[in-house]
């Protein structure tokens, strides 16, 4: 069993500011960090190593120091890793992005047949959830999003039962390998990586590849391999009127309880209608 | 409104053969019969995009034929779609990528629309992605606002990034359809208009179970009221660092209580174990668009704003008189947010059982 998590560094989101004069974003200093959605299939992979026995390789795509991400994901567990990484690269959306990650994964997949794809079910920076149902769909696998539980993995007859998070419920889904899949956050409680993986992980020498040791086409990686174009970039426009202060004569949380309820019921009549009603009516 | 729309350095022209692409789709997301409410704020959207291009709007409903499949075509109509594709088969039946993935490509593939918006849900995000891989266009997700760059007819859409620290509007010049998701609740719901009805062309995939290799074993359905349903309440109280400790979480469920309301939450309580991820409102949490949105202790931060400005009316408590929530709620009060939540839970209770007697 060969099992490739796809991870990004990322910059913690939580740490991001914007400059207050030229409405730029201060990266210097903030910490970069693998995304913490890509943790949680990477716990749910090394969890099927430990139970069921399988090779995980770690890849990302992304500038040299990306490396210390798949360091760390070395020294949790994961038995290889591979860095692909290229000027080329620069400026790809998620439709180049997917191509250039599934022309790596092609690669690792004539050393040793890939069974099992993660992916995180989406990143902190992007948000955008697409780029592993692009990887499974180029690779031609099933694709299996916002999954909370794998029930089983059936290596004989090449079949897995998973858990997947719809608007309404939960689908109970059967499907054969091999298949892409992205774990809801929460899932699993990621581990603490063992001392010995902490030594390897730090002296692991991993793969660094490029555009030419995929073969990916140069037409369809970063720029002009990207359909989508940013055209702008702003800061959200604050409201061009403050809030109306609630004032009360006595500064009481009485009064000034009292004082909203009327600011409430004033501002928003049909709002104060319904829940009149709904009050008459015992609700 | 009409924005520059060529990147500096970089030029693009839609090719020949892409310009008999007309017409903006909705993929209607309808599961076990029920649609997702995101779905009509879509095509009410939708409307509004297509008046501005003078093309007509479209609504694809996929999924078993069936009487409840034929209500929703005709409630297609009335939110504002001129044309309704049904595309039906016994495979379409449960929500699979594979299968709808296929049919889409084909439908796209056969009617060229150049606008395909789907909602931000799980079911829109997992078939958006592979429809546009298979399509090999662009897609930008989870979009907050939609518009139309008239000096080349183009979709501009605008999203949060960076966790909600910037927007960017994004567009795809050269490729077609131009595809993004949305978020639920951010664009309102259309009136009905009963009397509207519109041409619908029906599409038979002609799909064969054994051709479909995942398969649905089950479908667990979630239990009413086990899961707090924040994105359609129309009142939420919602907290935030600012209460101190857990246990005062218990004032915004009593002021919640009295107003029939749901209890919302700010990233850092979920984080810290307060209360569990169903109730986080922000970015990477829900978006809400209530008729009313208490927030207490709440300072205001990017992350939570964007999930939750859209409100109708937003009353924000706080001890800070400069915190930046009061930069974009309506109503502010400056105050302890542990003696004001238990006083106006007081203040409601009174002014609603007053009437209630009164009644």
């Amino acid at each position: 069993m060969h099992i490739v998590v796809c991870i990004k560094q990322v910059p913690d989101s939580a740490q991001i500011r914007i400059h207050p004069v030229t409405n730029t974003i201060m990266r210097q200093g903030v910490p970069a960090i693998i995304n913490p959605f890509d943790l949680f299939s990477l716990e749910e992979a090394l969890r099927i190593k430990d139970k069921v026995g399988a090779r995980v390789t770690v890849l990302t795509m992304g500038p040299p120091m990306a490396e210390t991400s798949l360091r760390k994901a070395l020294s949790l567990g994961a038995d290889d890793a591979v860095l692909l990484t290229d000027r080329k690269f620069a400026g790809s959306d998620t439709l180049a992005t997917s191509y250039a990650l599934t022309s790596a994964i092609k690669k690792l997949s004539e050393e040793e047949q890939v069974d099992l794809v993660f992916c995180g079910k989406q990143t902190v920076d992007g948000d955008t959830a697409q780029v592993g149902p692009g990887i499974a769909t180029r690779l031609g696998f099933q694709q299996l999003t916002y999954i909370t539980k794998i029930e089983s993995i059936d290596q004989g007859a090449r079949e897995i039962v998973v858990h997947r998070r719809s608007e309404g419920g939960v689908q109970v889904l059967k499907t054969a390998l091999p298949c892409m899949i992205t774990m809801l956050e929460g899932t699993n409680t990621i581990r603490f990586g063992k001392m010995d993986d902490m030594f390897r992980a730090a002296r692991y020498g991993l793969k660094t590849w490029n555009k030419d040791t995929t073969g990916a086409e140069e037409t369809k990686v970063g720029l002009k391999g990207s359909p989508t174009v940013v055209s702008k970039v702003f800061v959200p426009k604050p409201r061009a009127q403050k809030a109306t202060m609630v004032e009360a004569e006595t500064p009481t949380a009485e009064a000034q309880a009292a004082a909203a309820v009327d600011a409430i019921f004033g501002a928003q009549p049909k709002l104060a209608d319904e829940l009149l009603a709904r009050a008459a009516a015992g609700l | 409104m009409s924005e520059p729309s060529k990147p500096q350095g970089r030029k693009f022209q839609l090719p020949e053969h892409l310009k008999e692409y007309k017409g903006i789709w909705v993929i209607v997301e309808q599961e076990r019969g029920s649609v997702h409410s995101v779905s009509w704020e879509l095509v009410g959207e939708a409307r509004k995009l297509a008046d501005k291009l003078g093309v007509e709007v479209g609504a694809v409903v996929l999924g078993a034929d069936s009487p409840e499949l034929n209500a929703i075509c005709g409630d297609a109509f009335t939110y504002g779609a001129d044309v309704v594709y049904k595309v039906t088969d016994p495979v379409l039946a449960d929500y699979r990528t594979d299968p709808y993935t296929r049919v889409m490509t084909d439908v796209v593939n056969t009617y060229k629309p150049e606008i395909v918006l789907l909602g931000a849900t799980t079911l829109g995000r997992d078939l958006a992605g592979a429809i546009a891989t298979t399509l090999a266009t662009g897609l930008t997700a989870d979009c907050t606002e939609l518009d139309i760059y008239m000096d080349n007819r183009s979709l501009a859409a605008t999203r949060p990034t960076f966790g909600g620290t910037l927007l960017c509007t994004i567009q795809t010049l050269a490729y077609r359809p131009q595809m993004a998701t949305v978020r639920p609740r951010v664009m309102s719901m259309p009136d009905r208009d009963d009397s509207r009805t519109g041409r619908v062309v029906e599409v038979f995939p002609n799909l064969r179970e054994t051709d479909v290799i995942t398969k649905v074993l089950s479908f667990i359905a979630d239990r009413e009221q086990t899961e707090a349903q924040l994105a359609f309440a129309d009142i939420i109280v919602a907290a935030g660092k600012g209460l101190g400790k857990p246990e005062n979480l218990k004032l915004v469920f009593d002021l919640a209580k009295v107003l029939g309301g749901e209890v919302g939450v700010t990233r850092p309580l979920v984080q810290a174990g307060w209360t569990g991820f169903d109730r986080q409102v922000g970015q990477t949490g829900k978006t809400v668009r209530p008729k009313l949105y208490i927030a207490a202790g709440i300072s205001g931060a990017i992350q939570h704003r964007v999930g939750m400005e859209k409100s109708d009316l937003i009353l924000a408590i706080n001890t800070d008189p400069n915190a930046p929530i009061f930069d974009f709620a309506h109503l502010g009060l400056v105050g302890d947010a542990l003696t004001i939540l238990p006083a106006l839970t007081d203040a409601f209770g009174k002014r609603l059982s007053v009437n209630r007697l009164a009644g």
